[in-house]
């Protein structure tokens, strides 16, 4: 057992301090960072207050947005206002000339200015249209509505509880693709690892001090404790880089007080709300769960590809196999989140190649413990096979030079 | 008699389409160099893999010192394959702590050997590249320390003469002959005959999965001793008779082939009596000779 220890020791070590693994670590969560800051910058950018002028003109009088202050001034002011912007205090002039709407500007426009003027212009054409045909606005205005539903799911005792497809949605797709992620990076790891302990010919010289499967398991075990710790540093520094973000460039105090209370106070209220039906223990458990059996099982055979083959480009004709069920159940997320208790997601989530996506895609709409407690078992399970072919198929092809590895090779090295 | 260190009897190793090993036999000496000799693909490689528990055999046994070979017995062996390497994106020193930490020694002992190693064959300085930045001479020099740093009492080199220089060679002859002299029992197998007669005090042949010989290097020797002899002569020309026939001669040297039933004194006496004779000598057959003689016989 103590050999087993520095294989995962050195697989470990070997990649956590490998520049790509520190690059990543970081970049990820910077990425993640800007995903999640760029979209509240971009619309603090929008709502900064704006002057635009307006040429004199009879038809349009466009009242003053949120953001836009409309100013009427005479043409002669706006010949001259289009050759020096810059020491007038407004932001565009709005020329109009019969039914041509042109925005002049001495930067770029954005894109939420020109909407807001587009909707504006169009609102008085449409309400001056409604008063020509003799319609009063109003009853346009009344006649509209805006409704919600809300889901409830009953349970057999006839208690309702809130259900919120839209969140069960969100948590489903993202552990789905999270664990479709994982298994084929960190799968992938595996293999070239492998492979690399095979062109470089030092596979002999260990395996003359420990079992092929101890060095196998080593190294499995190894890879998936890099894809943990990156995890979690992502997880950690995302966090992280988002609040220093936050607090440093975007002045919360900025916004107008009651905007960021009413948001705030509304978005803890929807995410109790929303997360209420939702059994977060036990999705995040699953999740642990699903996330390393899920890994396990096409690791290991990830592991006897790397062994059957002398270089990496030789891999192609193995790989398919495996990657198929874990591309279909990646494909089969959409229509499974659509009919979550269908006899196609009931299969999927079953079958293990599959089980570990899809079953977590299901998991959020509610799924009935006998369902989750076999498909577990059978991953279980399958894992342990899987494991166990590939440490024969590893312990033969690991010694095996320049042989090109067929289907039949491969089985007749399972029974040597 | 000598007590030997290792003993595999009667070892059979069969994969699907052929035989790798067939009955083989060997007894290393304790404290012997044992040479493995044998054409390409006669199963020496598998032998070794065998000894070294990296593959089961599928009938026979294997005893070290006396006892069934099992599986602690990897710490008293050190195995330096043919397809042999190192991890190359790691650094030299790292490396030979783990390799010898997987060989069961403990860090500080590891560390302690390895720089009184690594001193002695001067490449301490090596100690913080990447293998990478070595040639494959001193790549290979590493692997020879991490296969010896365990001290374990059986040796086991494959080929290990491949991808040196001639002077890295002679440093690692000298090695080997120093720990065979400090006790150490070594397996070495090879197809260069001349490294055998130069350090091998037993050999075995095998050949397409067979033992074909085996035994202390001087009896195979004397087994394949024959009746030639070579003359040289003051210049006169020895001809056939009834004592001998000429099978060969190159200037005054002439390669003779006693008659049968015919004694060496006997000859030597009539040449003595006809020729002035400036050097009468036994051929004895080198182990390239008799390589190749065993395997055309058998």
């Amino acid at each position: 057992m103590h050999k087993i220890w520095l294989i995962i020791k050195r697989e470990y070590l070997v990649r956590v301090r490998k520049k790509s693994f520190v690059v990543m670590t970081i970049l990820g969560p910077l990425l993640m960072a800007a995903l999640l800051i760029v979209p509240i910058y971009l619309a603090k950018e929008s709502q900064e207050e704006r002057k635009i002028a307006i040429n004199q003109q009879q038809k349009y009088h466009l009242n003053n947005t949120e953001y836009l202050q409309f100013t009427i001034i005479p043409d002669y002011e706006a010949k001259k206002l289009t050759s020096n912007f810059n020491e007038s205090p407004y932001y565009a002039l709005l020329y109009i000339k019969g039914d041509d709407f042109t925005l002049y500007s001495d930067q770029q426009i954005t894109l939420s200015v020109s909407k807001t003027i587009k909707r504006e212009i169009e609102k008085i054409i449409e309400i001056d249209n409604l008063k020509k045909a003799g319609i009063d606005p109003q009853i346009i205005e009344d006649a509209s509505s805006n409704i919600n539903i809300t889901t409830k799911l009953v349970s057999e005792d006839g208690n309702t509880t809130n259900s919120h497809s839209e969140a069960s949605m969100g948590i489903g797709f993202i552990s789905g693709i999270l664990i479709y992620m994982f298994i084929f990076m960190y799968g992938t790891m595996v293999m070239r690892g492998v492979i690399e302990e095979k062109t470089s010919r030092i596979v002999e010289v260990i395996i003359s001090s420990v079992k092929p499967f101890q060095l196998m398991m080593g190294k499995i075990i190894g890879v998936a404790l890099v894809g943990l710790s990156q995890f979690v540093l992502w997880i950690f520094l995302t966090v992280l880089i988002s609040t220093v973000v936050e607090v440093a460039f975007l002045d919360t105090s900025s916004i107008p007080n009651e905007i960021s209370a009413n948001n705030q106070s509304a978005i803890i209220a929807q995410i109790a709300n929303v997360t209420g039906g939702i059994n977060l223990i036990q999705i995040f458990l699953s999740f642990l769960f699903y996330f390393i059996a899920g890994y396990l099982m096409y690791s290991s055979l990830f592991a006897a590809i790397g062994s059957a083959v002398d270089a990496e480009a030789d891999t192609q004709q193995f790989i398919l196999p495996i990657t198929i069920p874990l591309i279909l159940s990646f494909l089969l997320i959409q229509p499974i989140m659509d009919n979550p208790d269908g006899a196609l997601a009931f299969w999927m989530s079953i079958i293990p190649f599959t089980s570990p996506v899809i079953m977590m895609v299901r998991l959020p709409f509610g799924v009935a413990n006998w369902q989750l407690l076999l498909s577990m078992v059978v991953l279980v399970s399958t894992f342990v096979a899987t494991t166990w072919i590939a440490g024969r198929i590893y312990r033969t092809g690991i010694l095996m030079y320049g042989k090109k590895a067929s289907y039949k090779e491969l089985w007749k090295w399972l029974r040597y | 008699m000598k007590e030997n260190l290792l003993i595999v009897k009667d070892v059979t190793k069969k994969y699907k389409d052929y035989t790798a090993l067939l009955n083989a036999n060997i007894s290393v000496p304790k404290g012997s160099i044992y040479g493995l000799l044998g054409p390409n693909g006669a199963g020496k490689t598998t032998l070794m893999r065998i000894i070294n528990q990296i593959t089961a055999p599928d009938s026979g046994s294997v005893f070290f010192e006396g006892l069934k070979l099992e599986k602690h017995h990897i710490s008293e062996i050190g195995y330096l394959p043919e397809e042999r390497g190192l991890y190359k994106k790691m650094k030299v020193g790292e490396q030979a702590l783990y390799l010898a930490q997987l060989k069961g020694m403990n860090y500080t002992e590891a560390l302690e050997k390895l720089r009184f190693w690594f001193t002695k064959l001067d490449i301490l300085d090596w100690w913080n590249k990447k293998v990478e930045e070595l040639s494959k001479g001193m790549a290979q020099k590493i692997q020879f320390v991490v296969t010896v740093i365990h001290e374990p009492k059986l040796l086991i080199f494959d080929e290990p003469f491949s991808g040196f220089d001639p002077i890295n060679a002679a440093i690692i002859r000298e090695e080997i002959l120093e720990l065979s002299k400090q006790g150490t029992t070594i397996i070495f197998s090879t197809h260069r005959m001349e490294s055998v007669e130069e350090i091998c005090d037993h050999i075995a042949l095998i050949n397409k999965s067979k033992t074909i010989l085996e035994g202390p290097i001087q009896s195979i020797k004397k087994k394949f001793t024959n009746k030639n002899y070579e003359v040289i002569t003051n210049g006169s020309k020895l001809t056939d008779n009834e004592f001998y026939k000429v099978t060969n001669k190159k200037e005054d040297a002439f390669q003779i082939q006693l008659l049968e039933g015919i004694k060496a004194k006997d000859a030597l006496a009539f040449i003595n009596k006809n020729h002035e004779i400036f050097s009468y000598k036994k051929e004895i057959p080198s182990m390239e000779d008799i390589f190749i003689k065993a395997v055309n016989n058998a």
